[in-house]
């Protein structure tokens, strides 16, 4: 039964991702790349990978949407020209996917428990996981702790991206701009999505939270429970317009987030350093090793948490505050 | 059942070829972005599907006391960070979108030129 299904979805995100190289309607190939994403967390669920389903569909059905809707809502929304040297990149295309599924046949096939990704470090991670850091969820532990640097790193990535937005669209500068009805007021007439945002949005942050602090436990960390903090405060300020958005989170507190996050991750790895151990070494944090993990790990996902809430909604507010020309 | 044994890397495979078609032979600049982030998901669902395990679970211990088969963390953890970066790039190329769109007030990529070469 699993089997079908999950042919099935696969072949459904192929004839989405046809359909959204085809329509020439922009607004059309955004939605459609919504439930793309939708398909794609499916499709990784099943693939037991509940934390990358869980940020896939927040970041990919959410936030990308609403990004490529606003940048839409300033250029066009309809693709004028048709493809340019079509028959050479089709079969460029067609060769190398012919060639790349020829290659398939040599790999180990899907699913083998003794393929070599399975035998290097993997079961290690599994193993030591249990008596290092005691936490269940072992992504969570990889991440935050085993490869906390190349954590550390992703977040500067997310951090330079969110500041080079702010650069190139120049949004924190206080130069007075006409502001249109959807910026004062939103969709605020509208009865039936004011009402059930309304009742949606609490329970929204109160799940974001839920996914920071029991990323440890469950699916969930930092990266999830920015992503759906943020697609929350989106939510709000769609329906009651971005100024009341901004009352509430005003733009000076969501640039401190987004270096203060970053700026939390780097002060734990020093605090490592100055208790005698190394840079990201959580153990001496406490007492006993397996409590220092505990709290290392939680103060690091807390730090992702506020860089990535802080960069996305930068970068919304970035793009609303530009008006149409 | 033989026929999934290898479909995944197949869909991997058609998926990368399409975001890649819409990269080269698109030429609306937002089409070419989407085209962008197929390309990164089929990337997305290649590691994942490798680090699947048959009869595996996800790799969270609920019940230490059974023996369980778990699947491979590590290119979760790759993922994981990637889609995020994935946004956050992704969000920078739209915003260059923009400025090109009100320098040019185009973002179709053979009128920039023309406009350059004049």
């Amino acid at each position: 039964m699993t089997t079908v299904f999950s042919i099935f979805l696969l072949t459904m995100l192929i004839v989405t991702a046809i359909a959204i190289v085809r329509i020439r309607d922009l607004f059309a190939t955004v939605m459609l790349s919504g439930i793309f994403s939708l398909l794609l967390a499916a499709n990784f669920f099943l693939l037991d990978a509940a934390d990358v389903a869980l940020t896939e569909a927040a970041v990919g059905a959410g936030i990308s949407t609403v990004l490529f809707l606003s940048a839409l809502a300033m250029t066009t929304d309809r693709e004028k020209a048709p493809s340019s040297n079509r028959i050479i990149a089709l079969i460029v295309v067609a060769t190398t996917t012919l060639t790349m599924i020829y290659a398939s046949f040599d790999q180990p096939t899907f699913g083998d428990p003794d393929a070599p990704i399975h035998q290097h470090i993997a079961p290690w991670y599994l193993e030591t996981t249990r008596d290092a850091i005691d936490i269940p969820n072992v992504v969570t532990a990889v991440l935050a702790s085993f490869r906390g640097y190349d954590t550390l790193g992703e977040v500067f990535v997310v951090f330079t991206a969110g500041i080079g937005v702010l650069f190139i669209l120049g949004a924190p500068s206080g130069k007075p701009r006409q502001t249109t009805d959807f910026h004062s007021e939103g969709l605020r007439h509208y009865l039936v999505p004011r009402v059930v945002g309304r009742l949606l949005t609490p329970f929204i942050l109160l799940f974001a939270l839920y996914v920071q602090f029991h990323g440890d436990y469950g699916p969930g960390g930092g990266f999830q429970a920015g992503a759906i903090f943020a697609a929350a405060i989106i939510l709000y300020s769609l329906l009651e317009g971005e100024k009341r958005a901004l009352e509430a989170i005003p733009r000076s507190w969501l640039i401190g987030m987004t270096a203060g996050g970053a700026l939390l991750y780097s002060a734990v790895g020093v605090a490592g350093m100055l208790l005698g151990g190394n840079f990201l070494d959580y153990s001496v944090l406490a007492e006993n090793p397996v409590a220092g993990q505990h709290i290392g790990i939680l103060l690091i996902e807390a730090g992702v948490g506020i860089t990535v809430t802080g960069v996305l909604l930068s970068i919304f507010h970035a793009f609303t505050a530009r008006d149409k020309f | 059942m033989a026929l999934l044994e290898l479909y995944h890397y197949w869909v991997f495979a058609i998926l990368l070829m399409i975001g890649f078609y819409a990269v080269i032979a698109k030429l609306n600049l937002i089409k070419k972005l989407i085209g962008l982030s197929l390309f990164q998901a089929a990337v997305f669902l290649l590691y994942i599907s490798m680090g699947k395990v048959e009869g595996g679970t996800a790799p969270i211990f609920l019940d230490t006391s059974v023996e369980q088969l778990y699947s491979n963390p590590l290119p979760q953890v790759l993922i994981l960070t990637a889609i995020v970066v994935g946004i956050s790039t992704l969000a920078l190329g739209l915003s260059i979108v923009v400025r090109i769109q009100e320098e040019y007030g185009t973002i179709e990529e053979h009128e920039i030129q023309e406009i350059d070469r004049q």
